[in-house]
């Protein structure tokens, strides 16, 4: 082994467990349910474990729990693990939204065993994308999850899979198709691969010059290409047109990956290798990003208040609730000139992370109640269908009824803390986005209220009555993910203390 | 050690031509045990070479008067293509088990192309070369015309005219370059160093090259590629996508650029931006990548989707050739055996589980099968299958196309930009097979109805399930752990650019 012995490889095991419980789940028939979620709980400890532990062991580079083994070294490609604050808490959220996906599909009759293998499959893509640190490793699982994905949505999606199923891989595969020949060419220049070697080239000044003097002038294109691969996958606009399907028609609890964690995907890329790689070319062209980021914000919202179906309505939402995140990367893409503009970089950036989880949370918990309401009627998620909720289901309406005001972010609750810390940062850093981003915080409230009104309130639609409330055992799933939503938006801290430190040195180690 | 694969065999196919008649399970497990043996001393020489560099196996002086040797050796370019050899034998005994017509003459003509083929990947002289890759054309001739089906005679004959006019193109530049060189010995290594002058390599290299490339379907001279295929039965596709087409691009590699190194070099002048016959074969390969790829887009029946999709995927073998750096030819090299593997897969699925048993390849009629409740296993196998072919990272065909790119990118940006069109065709083609005949969501028709049940298949068979586990094993383990062939690959393709090419 070269690098650091850190003995015991969490972070593989981690990645594996998943893999080996999908192959349990696949030879175990209608129990296939039962081993997805000892796997998914096994795995949400290991999660745990890492995420509080990764700083007592040595921390190199900004990373724990390091495994590095050369692979094929004529490409550069080096088996290379390692967690900081941001990817041990995208372990955490990944596994918590694929426990509340798994609990969430007690429904699947069709081919059980097939459903949780491939769910567990896309687990570990997740696992093994937010751990990787070198080019190859990290595209596998990226691409590894995007298989899986396509599966679940188009075999057990709704009436229109087949076009959103083939919508979403094309458009993710084209991303991935730019994605790699970016790096193909940074590899060229520069010979390496390894996101850390990169980030400290760039860091330095070095990159374009290596990139220009071997291929051109060149790099800015390479940026725009690695963006509009995460562009896709987050999404941004105007490369978010496969999202409305895809959301919609896949089943709700695949939604509930889609949305809750693998979006994350995304944001975490630009974290993790757009800007640290490409921080100067993207600060290069920061105004016209930051334009589609508030258009996503922006337009997100009003698109969702245009719907009539509550799963587009919480897919648009997703779409603007995951704007936020885009205009505070791309507004802190300055070269920081004084104190209080770092200390604004670092507000945004904070606030980024913490969204990147609350809307995994929140967005995840909002489609199992849509997953619920469409039990209990029989397939409906027509907002006009619903009406009077709160007299037969007034468990589920005062518990969505959280996670709705999460979503809206109302203080007191998670969804809150992100925004208001990416606010209070890009108001300093960019404030005419910032401004014009606010439309989209008014927008998002009033659907939000609009489908608090129309589905819990007024006089009992006809099919309605008889209504059954949420059971014992969806209380009992239910009230540690609410009570998730009300310890962030108490305790933020508990997360912003062990993201912080991770977040000053990204930045101080980020170029622009 | 690796020579025994050769005369195995052919053993073998003597065997089976002598067996008597109607033995037909006999003849499949003699084929199977002498396909298993020849994969046997594939993988143990391809073990024993491990830092090895070009070791001689045999060198007899054969035509003493002419010069010419019996000289088998083999270096680590050899040595993978020899064991991508033994794994398509062994496939392609296993996918054709349920042949009943003829079975010992198949057997014998099937055997007969496989010591072809291990003959000429270890062939260091080139008249033993040549002997050895006619030898290959006539089994495949009688294989389609015989076993094959749609259009089976208009595609052997075809194919053999394509072969043959190949070959007299390649007699005929190594014929001259003998003359030329003016040495008495017809060993590859006497040639190389015979100091062939530039203007001689100037019309010698396109000569035999393009004789060598037409059999690895380079654009425009591949159109025997997607009928022949289609036209052959299963074993028959799987051996000409997985071995023949390889016997071309070695064949370029080997002779053609071993040769006449310079015959790369610069004109002197420049026509539309082409420079030299590295830019017009570099140009035909990036076509032949986008054009196979567009066609196998267009395509209603299923196995031209994946006859078009080995011009595409062979284009990457020309072009990483035409880089002429260590990492372009490296991938070209892993791309052979790659595609290899990964085509045999490909047309076993296509050919041999689906084919047999729905006896039809068209989209339209395969759509209302309900092939992936009816056939979950063929296709799960196509997903995997399909994955691989498309490029995914963890499948062989990434790592060896990731290599020729990052070549040409070196060379040329612009080919690695057209190359990568190819590639987003690619994952459309194949994604566009794989939803039409397996996944397609069309209504079931009145008599069939999911209620009263479909008809029912034959179940799918243990050499079925072996054969396909055991090309798709392979092509995941190399997309793992690609050092397993590269740390072979890489000395020999640096011997060789050390050789003259630069």
């Amino acid at each position: 082994m070269s690098g650091l012995a850190t003995g015991f490889p969490i972070l593989t095991l981690l990645t594996v467990l998943p893999l080996a419980g999908a192959a349990v789940a696949l030879c175990s028939g209608k129990h296939a349910r039962g081993v997805a979620l000892i796997t998914t709980l096994a795995s949400l400890a290991l999660a745990l474990v890492v995420w509080a532990e990764w700083t007592r062991f040595p921390v190199i580079g900004g990373y724990g729990f390091i495994e590095q083994h050369t692979w094929a070294p004529s490409l550069a490609i080096e088996y290379h693990l390692g967690v900081d604050g941001l990817s041990a808490l995208m372990l955490v959220l990944s596994a918590i939204v694929t426990l509340m996906s798994v609990d969430a599909a007690h429904r699947v009759h069709h081919q059980p065993e097939l459903y949780f293998g491939l769910v567990l499959v896309l687990e570990s893509g997740l696992f093994g994308s937010f751990t990787a640190l070198n080019f190859f490793h990290w595209f596998l699982f990226w691409e590894l999850s995007l298989i899986p994905a396509f599966f679940l949505i188009k075999l057990w999606g709704g009436a229109r899979r087949g076009p959103a199923a083939t919508q979403f891989f094309v458009y993710t595969m084209a991303g991935s198709v730019a994605l790699l020949v970016a790096f193909l060419a940074i590899f060229v220049a520069t010979g390496s691969m390894d996101f850390g070697q990169l980030a400290f080239l760039a860091s330095t000044g070095a990159l374009e010059p290596m990139v220009t003097a071997h291929l051109g002038p060149v790099m800015l294109w390479l940026a725009i290409g690695v963006l509009a691969g995460f562009a896709v996958k987050v999404p941004m606009f105007p490369f978010h047109t496969w999202l409305p399907a895809a959301y919609a028609e896949a089943p709700s609890p695949v939604t509930m990956l889609l949305t809750g964690a693998m979006s994350k995907m995304g944001v975490y890329g630009l974290l993790r290798i757009a800007i640290p790689i490409f921080g100067h070319q993207i600060s290069q062209i920061r105004t016209p990003l930051l334009v589609l980021a508030v258009a996503t914000v922006v337009m997100g919202a009003w698109a969702a208040a245009a719907q009539k179906d509550l799963k587009r309505i919480f897919a648009y939402s997703s779409v603007n609730h995951l704007g936020y995140c885009l205009l505070a990367i791309f507004a802190l893409a300055v070269p920081a000139a004084g104190t209080a503009a770092q200390t604004s970089q670092a507000m945004a950036l904070n606030g980024v992370i913490l969204q990147m989880f609350n809307h995994g949370i929140t967005a995840a918990a909002l489609f199992w109640f849509v997953a619920m309401m469409q039990q209990r009627t029989g397939g409906h998620r027509g907002i006009d269908q619903f009406g009077g909720l709160r007299k037969p289901a007034p468990v589920l309406t005062g518990l969505m009824g959280i996670a709705l005001f999460s979503s809206l972010g109302l203080p007191g609750l998670n969804g809150f803390v992100g925004e208001f810390l990416i606010f209070r940062g890009v108001f300093s850093l960019a404030w005419v986005a910032a401004t014009v981003s606010v439309l989209g915080l008014l927008v998002t409230a009033t659907v939000i209220l609009t489908v608090i009104q129309k589905v819990f309130w007024g006089p009992v639609a006809n099919h309605c009555e008889g209504f059954p409330d949420l059971h014992h055992n969806e209380r009992m799933a239910l009230i540690p993910v609410i009570g998730l939503m009300f310890l962030v938006g108490l305790v933020p801290s508990l997360i912003v203390d062990s993201v912080n430190p991770t977040v000053l040195n990204l930045l101080a180690h980020w170029r622009f | 050690m690796l020579a025994w694969a050769i005369y195995l065999s052919f053993a073998g196919a003597l065997a089976e031509a002598l067996l008597p008649k109607g033995r037909a399970a006999l003849s499949r497990w003699l084929a199977l045990a002498v396909a298993v043996a020849g994969l046997a001393v594939a993988v143990a020489g391809y073990w024993a070479g491990i830092g090895q560099g070009r070791v001689t196996i045999v060198d007899l002086a054969w035509v003493p008067s002419m010069g010419i040797h019996f000289l088998l050796a083999a270096d680590g370019i050899s040595r993978v293509l020899v064991l991508l050899t033994g794994i398509a034998a062994v496939a392609g005994v296993l996918f054709s088990w349920n042949i009943e017509l003829r079975t010992n003459e198949f057997f014998a003509f099937f055997l007969a192309l496989i010591g072809g083929v291990y003959g000429v990947f270890l062939s260091f002289d080139f008249f033993l070369l040549f002997v050895f890759y006619e030898i290959a054309i006539v089994p495949k001739y009688f294989l389609i015309a015989i076993w094959g089906s749609t259009r089976r005679e208009y595609a052997a004959m075809k194919l053999a005219i394509y072969s043959f006019a190949g070959s007299a193109m390649v007699l005929i530049g190594l014929l001259a370059a003998y003359t030329t060189a003016g040495s008495h010995s017809t060993t590859l290594d006497a040639l190389a160093h015979a100091g062939l002058p530039l203007s001689f390599q100037f019309w010698c290299f396109p000569l035999v090259f393009v004789g060598f490339a037409i059999l690895a379907g380079m654009w425009p001279f591949h159109t025997w590629a997607p009928t022949g295929h289609v036209a052959a039965p299963t074993a028959a596709s799987m051996l000409l996508a997985g071995v023949v087409m390889k016997l071309g691009a070695y064949g370029c590699l080997r002779v053609a650029i071993g040769l006449f190194p310079r015959g790369l070099d610069p004109w002197g002048f420049s026509l539309l931006g082409i420079a030299s016959w590295r830019d017009v074969f570099a140009l035909l390969a990036v076509i032949g990548i986008v054009y196979g790829a567009l066609v196998a887009l267009a395509q209603t029946d299923f196995k031209f989707v994946i006859g078009y999709s080995s011009v595409s995927h062979m284009g990457f073998v020309l072009l990483g050739l035409m880089t002429l750096n260590q990492i372009g030819m490296t991938g070209a090299v892993l791309q052979m055996f790659s595609h290899g593997i990964i085509a045999g897969l490909l047309f076993a699925i296509v050919g041999r589980i689906v084919y047999d048993r729905t006896h039809t390849r068209q989209f339209a009629e395969l759509e209302k099968m309900h092939l992936a409740k009816r056939l979950p296993f063929a296709a799960w196998a196509f997903v995997v299958a399909g994955v691989a072919s498309m490029g995914l990272p963890g499948f062989s065909g990434f790592v060896a196309e990731l290599q020729v790119l990052v070549g040409a990118w070196q060379v040329n940006p612009w080919w690695v930009a057209a190359a990568g069109v190819g590639i987003v065709v690619g994952v459309a083609y194949t994604w566009r097979a794989l939803q039409k005949a397996f996944f397609a969501d069309v209504l079931p028709t009145p008599n069939e109805h999911p209620r009263t049940g479909w008809p029912k298949f034959e179940p799918i068979t243990w050499p079925e399930v072996t054969g396909v586990a055991l090309l798709g094993a392979t092509s995941l383990i190399v997309g793992l752990w690609p050092s397993i062939l590269l740390d072979t690959i890489e000395p020999a393709v640096k011997a060789l650019l050390a050789g003259g090419v630069q």
